[in-house]
């Protein structure tokens, strides 16, 4: 197990690097910052020293090299915006979408695994066929037009809860959270089921497929003529065994979860990641974009991992043969 | 008194190649405490006539006549809830194949102790405690510590056993062994065997003991009903059955058993294969392979006649005729 560890670990270091590189010289690529930078009618000496300052006028293996080792001290650079650390920029917007993501993974499980199941155990009949019909509506609605929609219904017309913004939050463990706080849950309703109705869709389809193929197996018919109850059977023989394979995919779903918040988060005024990123990107930020980028990955790479962890936890063969190796 | 009478029981499977009998007319009654050898060869409705009485057929198949009475009680007419109260509790059923019919991600314990809690309000620690003696009963080494393991950690013939310790577990009236041992080796084939009916002696259950192997029953069954295709061709005593069997297919499987007949004679084998279920002949299914065939075998299907001594056969031209 731990040599599996350090080898994975070893694996997710090489994944870093190599995507620094793509990620340095993908953004080189992409307009001069200096255009933004300084005002249009300045003189080329003005120009010039703006360079200099930047280190825009040394070859690029050369900036290369100094945003490598700057990176490897955990320095991104500076925001030409704000003036601040990009990776304490980023830092500072990240809980709000790590709490977005997460609870809208939370609300995804909650609505795809019941559905899910329930449309595998009733398949051939109008119920199972209505659920997998609703999950493509789920899988082909544009996510701002899910956002709208909502907005629609629930702030404006209902008036049940916020549409915009974060509410209150609450320090815990110095960070600061919606999630935890009186006035700020409500606040991430409506952001949280906008992200979520994709997964969702996607999980329910997972769930049906796993519960049709668990179902005809023989320890179903065995548990059966034991005289265990439909109910048990279904929420303790087959979801056990298909949380497998959701729990792999909607771990590497996080990932695009956290990535793609972007749209919501816009929709929704969500003070998070993604609209940093979208801000950035409009003033050409390069060392925000290059630092939210580097942390997508990390976060991708580091949720790989813990995925692979969970995984030999909820399957007891995985467990044992990694522990003999 | 008769535990399971099963009258003309017909399971059908309609698949997208036709109609399978797969169980076409069976009958059969078992008392308290006998044992019957259900024996046929591999696909000869021996698995679905026993998922039949547990209403366990899944679709595309389907009981679609006959009745089954448990102590007089017809089980088509049982709801759902009152069938569910039965399996496992009344009618027990061990599976073919050990190493598919545990739930591979959940602790043996797990699977013990709700085969208990579906039946009866307990706790989980008198459940557990059930569970040990079960496991302990049939004859695995520190029961308490191995109800902690998952599936995978036990051999087949340990799986097998769990299996049969879950059959144990609620005290059933019945118990539908489905091969029990086929799957293991030989040895452990024989204690497991020895053990399954001793504890039937010593409880007065009943058992359907399933198996392809005439050799396994012989010591074991108060009964025999030989399954041909579906049909019940040959039932009787155990003991008159493999003295003096009357279907030639019974007579072929006696054949093929090393050791029994004559000695000197050579071991005979059934020529020919078994039918195709989709596409069974109009007479007598077993025809197309009978050493005694005649035109009237190939046109209808021969009817059941009580042949006395508790006898039963579907044979036009059985070996107590001489051969015309
Ligand atoms: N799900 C199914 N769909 C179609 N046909 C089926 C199905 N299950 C069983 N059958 C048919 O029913 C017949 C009897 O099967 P069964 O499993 O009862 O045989 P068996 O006597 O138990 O054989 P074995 O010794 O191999 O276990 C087979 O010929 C098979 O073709
Ligand atoms: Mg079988």
């Amino acid at each position: 197990m731990l040599v599996y560890l350090l080898r994975r670990i070893a694996q997710s270091i090489f994944v870093a690097l190599a995507m620094m590189v793509i990620v340095f010289f993908g953004i080189y690529m992409v307009g001069n910052p200096v255009d933004i930078l300084i005002s249009p009618d300045a003189t080329p000496a003005e120009i010039e020293a703006t360079m200099e300052r930047f280190g825009f006028d040394q070859p690029i293996w050369m900036q290369f090299l100094t945003f490598l080792g700057n990176a490897l001290q955990g320095d991104l650079g500076r925001s030409f915006v704000h003036g601040e650390p990009a990776v304490q920029l980023i830092l500072h917007y990240m809980p709000a979408t790590l709490e977005l993501a997460a609870l809208g993974l939370f609300f995804s499980v909650l609505i795809g695994v019941p559905l899910g199941v329930y449309a595998g155990y009733k398949s051939d009949r109008w119920q199972g066929r209505a659920i997998m019909t609703g999950s493509i509506f789920g899988f082909s609605l544009p996510n701002f037009w899910v956002g709208m929609l909502l907005i629609l219904i629930f702030a404006v017309e209902l008036r049940w809860l916020p549409s915009t913004g974060r509410g209150d939050t609450v320090e815990v463990l110095g960070v600061r959270l919606s999630i935890f706080a009186e006035g700020g849950l409500q606040y991430m309703i409506l952001p949280a089921l906008t992200l979520a109705l994709y997964k969702a869709s996607l999980v329910t389809r997972l769930a049906r497929a796993g519960t049709q193929e668990a179902l005809v197996q023989d320890y179903v018919k065995f548990a059966r003529a034991k005289g265990v109850s439909e109910t048990r059977i279904l929420f303790v023989h087959v979801l056990k065994n298909i949380m497998i394979p959701i729990v792999t995919v909607l771990g590497l779903e996080l990932g695009s979860m956290i990535a793609f918040a972007v749209v919501t988060e816009t929709v929704f005024a969500w003070p998070g990641m993604g609209k940093l990123l979208i801000d950035s990107i409009l003033t050409l930020d390069r060392p925000v974009i290059v630092a939210y980028l580097m942390m997508t990955v990390l976060i991708f790479i580091t949720i790989n991992l813990i995925v692979d962890v969970i995984y030999t936890l909820l399957d007891p063969r995985v467990r044992i043969s990694g522990a003999a190796s | 008194m008769t535990v399971l009478s099963v009258e003309n029981l017909q399971t059908h499977f309609f698949t997208d190649a036709g109609v399978v009998k797969a169980v076409d007319g069976v009958s059969f009654s078992l008392e308290e405490g006998e044992v019957l050898g259900l024996v046929g060869e591999s696909g000869s409705g021996k698995t679905v006539t026993g998922f039949s009485i547990l209403r366990l057929v899944d679709p595309p198949g389907r009981v679609t006549g006959g009745r089954i009475l448990f102590r007089g009680q017809d089980l088509a007419k049982l709801p759902d809830r009152e069938m569910r109260r039965l399996r496992g509790n009344r009618i027990a059923m061990i599976f073919q194949d050990p190493m598919m019919t545990l739930n591979p991600v959940l602790r043996i314990d797990t699977q013990m102790i709700e085969a208990v809690q579906a039946h009866e309000k307990v706790s989980k620690a008198a459940a557990r405690d059930r569970a040990v003696q079960a496991l302990a009963r049939v004859g695995i080494p520190s029961p308490a510590e191995r109800l902690n393991a998952y599936p995978h950690q036990f051999s087949g013939g340990m799986r097998q056993r769990v299996a049969i310790a879950i059959a144990l577990l609620n005290g059933p009236d019945l118990i539908i062994a489905d091969e029990p041992t086929t799957a293991l080796d030989v040895t452990i084939q024989s204690q497991i065997l020895a053990e399954v009916q001793g504890l039937a002696r010593e409880t007065g259950t009943s058992l359907i003991w399933i198996t392809h192997d005439l050799a396994v029953v012989a010591g074991l069954a108060d009964r025999i009903a030989v399954m041909y295709a579906g049909r019940i061709v040959e039932s009787g005593p155990a003991s008159a059955i493999l003295t003096a069997p009357a279907h030639p297919y019974t007579a072929g499987l006696l054949g093929s058993i090393p050791g029994h007949g004559r000695r000197g004679d050579r071991l005979t084998q059934i020529p020919g294969m078994a039918p195709n279920m989709a596409h069974l002949p109009p007479g007598c299914a077993f025809a197309p392979r009978c050493p005694r065939v005649s035109d009237a075998c190939r046109a209808t299907a021969p009817e059941v006649t009580e042949t006395g001594a508790g006898r039963a056969l579907r044979c036009l031209h059985p070996l107590t005729e001489a051969v015309a």
